[in-house]
């Protein structure tokens, strides 16, 4: 103790802040007043009498304490009851697709129309002003095509299905899905409130990781974070909604087929949830191994939603927000898919080599080289992996003037897909490598790059597994 | 101390919570349980002069902004939304230790109204803690559509201090909150808080320890609340002398000593 510095007292108390002379005397006072064993019930009294006190203060100051809302009990007590709790969310969630299949078509084929009447435009701009082919090949026919491309595919169903997975948050539904969830995710062996932070990932996955913050046990936290992929953020939807409205076809009516699909959707996204349930359950019995802690979730009441403030914001904080950044990382990609399609090699295109090269592997899981390298070169954002999918077709084979997605439809089926390409498709965007975005994200929140690198190859391993199943078994079982 | 000493000292103090504030302006907290529209009314008082981030040391996230109201300038911080006091989560430690330990010259405590009995829980314990609170009872508009009818005044007197209805949605009763504040400041008014008291045997057990406390502690004389810092220790809370001595350190390695306490993560290996 002689060797301590600082403004010590002969008795080796220091005078400016807490030294391990203050400490010991004050702990050994302590248990002359309470033993240590006598603490917990010490607490125990007190909590009590706040909470007494706070109940008589209630009951003295409210005047009236109103009809009981019996009606928000009983809401709550069917969509989160046990039986159709689950049924009933998924049939919003199959409500919600519907309408956005249905309602994005015809401005989808207006936009393309119009964006590509302007491209012509500008072509014979460009041809009057004599600029050279291979600046208006990039600048045309790569960057601009790419992000009209990104604009006509993408942007309808966006501006319809955004505002209305907004309206449903806003009606304060999401925790009464935690709600429902929380139980199976406590079996899986992680934090209840993964739940929640899985929810965030249907609106963006880097969001959904920064709110497993919300989880303090780092062993949940972890879990929630790696698993947060394997539902389909805002980017991936319009592609499984896209895919859904185009491959999934019958025979009977249009009505018939918008429902279909819509179903097809709503499956993608319950895959998901039980592959994130399954894959927790893996981590928390092998590398993340522990026990599930507990939590209490409240449910909040509903609120009335602010339409205008949904719509404003659900246009400017996701659609211009999930747009922006397709059409930015849309741009330079563009160009370089123009690049690798126009620079040959003893005749055959950089692009198609690539694609030639990829191909075998895609084969194995139900892909082609071309769909493997635009979810490779899509890594930035997966918002545009169609988008780049359709200038790699485009650009190597014969040049088409695309304008529906009747012609989507035409682009796809003649470069070899069937149903069974869209079904891998979808589902190797469910599960694969999450974007940069939230691999960096993932990094930023653990601290290290060793999870970031983990999850990537941890998702990606889960989605050619999965996929190689799938496609196998059908090929051997049915085709 | 002459007051500006005492006024850097506390800035200092300060400063552990990431917040610098050379000018002196008066410092406001904001309290609550999640869900209550605490950041509504956060966001409705700052507007843009906010800016978000994390807590020192923690992945909480924070929010820290400005107002002006009469020519003066008013700190705010928003505190994570907790449900008590007690140090069971990151979330109330911060929220505690910010109390505790920066001081703030208001704590604004929002309460839902159409839950008061759970949201006075909270008001009480930062009662307990700093009488300079202000309690909002905020989503006035719900609690009406529900029938839930609320004597502001009988409120008031009971735990005499200024409780303020509000709706922050619509922005009522932002005006009456900055004009409390800075009367508050501008007076020096001081609130008497209603006071916990427990059974005799507690009691007896404060009344003892505060003496050992003041003795041992002398650096934190009028820098805590001696009777609340008794209660803390009586409860076996494992935090606090850890804070003490994180925000009165004497020298980095004796602190090893001291007992860690850190808010039990369960689950973890």
């Amino acid at each position: 103790m002689e060797l301590i510095k600082g403004n010590l007292s002969g008795d080796g108390l220091n005078k400016d802040g807490l030294s391990p002379g203050n400490y010991l005397i004050i702990m050994e006072n302590l248990k002359n007043f309470i033993p240590p064993e006598k603490q917990e019930e010490i607490r125990d009294q007190i909590v009590g009498d706040i909470f007494r006190e706070a109940e008589k203060i209630a009951r003295k100051s409210i005047i009236s304490t109103g009809i009981e809302n019996k009606l928000e009990k009983r809401i709550d007590d069917i969509l989160t009851s046990r039986w159709l709790g689950f049924p009933i969310m998924l049939l919003l969630l199959g409500f919600i697709f519907w309408i956005t299949i249905v309602g994005a078509n015809v401005p989808s084929e207006m936009l393309a129309t119009a964006l590509f009447w302007l491209e012509e435009k500008i072509s014979i701009l460009f041809y009057r002003l004599g600029t050279p082919d291979w600046l208006h090949g990039i600048l045309v026919h790569g960057i601009y095509r790419t992000m009209a491309w990104v604009i006509s595919v993408m942007f309808p169903p966006m501006a319809i299905f955004f505002p209305l997975f907004t309206l449903l948050e806003d009606l304060g539904y999401l925790p009464r899905v935690a709600f429902n969830l929380d139980n199976l995710f406590k079996r899986a062996g992680t934090h209840g409130k993964q739940a929640l932070t899985m929810s965030m990932g249907f609106g963006c996955n880097a969001a959904g990781v920064i709110s497993a913050r919300i989880i303090d046990s780092p062993r949940e936290k972890l879990i929630a974070i790696i698993t947060n992929n394997f539902v389909p953020c805002n980017g991936r939807f319009p592609l499984l909604i896209i895919l859904a409205s185009i491959f999934i076809k019958s025979s009977l009516s249009t009505t018939y087929n918008s429902l279909l699909a819509a179903t097809v959707v709503v499956a993608f996204v319950l895959i998901g949830i039980i592959i994130t349930l399954l894959v927790s359950w893996g981590l928390s019995r092998t590398i993340l191994r522990g026990i599930p802690s507990t939590f209490t979730l409240e449910l909040p009441p509903y609120r009335k939603p602010q339409i205008g403030r949904i719509l404003v914001r659900s246009f400017l904080d996701r659609t211009l927000f999930v747009l922006g950044r397709a059409v930015m990382v849309a741009a330079p990609a563009g160009a370089v898919i123009w690049l690798l399609a126009n620079t040959t090699i003893n005749g055959s295109s950089l692009i198609q080599l690539v694609a030639a090269f990829l191909e075998p592997f895609a084969r194995l899981i139900g892909l082609d080289g071309f769909i493997l390298l635009a979810f490779i070169l899509a890594l930035p954002a997966n918002e545009i992996v169609i988008p780049i999918l359709l200038m790699g077709y485009l650009s190597s084979r014969i040049m088409m003037e695309p304008e529906s997605l009747e012609t989507l439809h035409n682009i796809l089926i003649n470069n070899g897909w069937t149903w069974l390409t869209a079904i891998a498709t979808m589902l190797f965007s469910l599960l694969h490598f999450p974007c940069g975005t939230t691999l960096l994200t993932i990094r930023k929140e653990t601290g290290s790059f060793k999870w970031a690198f983990f999850t990537f190859f941890l998702t990606t391993a889960i989605a050619v597994l999965v996929n190689l199943i799938l496609v196998q078994f059908i090929n051997f079982f049915i085709l | 101390m002459n007051k500006s000493a005492e006024s850097i000292a506390l800035n200092l103090i300060r400063r552990n919570f990431n917040i610098k504030n050379d000018d002196n302006k008066p410092l406001i907290a904001l309290a609550g349980n999640p869900n209550t529209g605490k950041s509504t009314i956060f966001n409705g008082l700052t507007g843009l002069r906010q800016h978000t981030g994390n807590w020192p040391g923690k992945t909480v996230n924070r929010a820290e902004g400005y107002y002006r109201y009469k020519g003066r300038e008013f700190l705010l911080i928003d505190l994570p939304g907790t449900y008590s006091l007690l140090a069971n989560s990151t979330e109330e430690l911060i929220a505690r230790d910010f109390i505790c330990f920066a001081r703030p010259d208001i704590t604004l405590v929002v309460a839902d109204a159409t839950n008061l009995e759970r949201n006075l829980n909270l008001a009480l314990q930062v009662l307990e803690l700093s009488t300079n609170t202000v309690l909002v009872m905020n989503l006035m508009d719900e609690a009406e559509r529900k029938g839930i009818k609320i004597d502001v005044k009988k409120l008031e007197s009971c735990l005499q201090i200024p409780v303020i209805p509000a709706v922050a949605r619509d922005g009522k009763g932002l005006e009456e909150i900055k004009k409390t504040c800075y009367r508050i400041i501008r007076e020096g008014i001081k609130f008497k808080g209603i006071q916990m008291s427990y059974s005799r045997e507690i009691e007896e057990k404060i009344a003892g320890l505060i003496p050992v406390l003041q003795r041992n502690l002398t650096f934190l004389e009028d820098k805590i609340n001696w009777r609340w810092l008794a209660l803390r220790l009586l409860e076996g809370d494992k935090t606090i002398l850890y804070s003490i001595s994180t925000y009165f350190p004497v020298y980095r390695e004796a602190v090893n000593i001291i007992q860690k306490g850190d808010v039990q993560l369960d689950g973890v290996n």
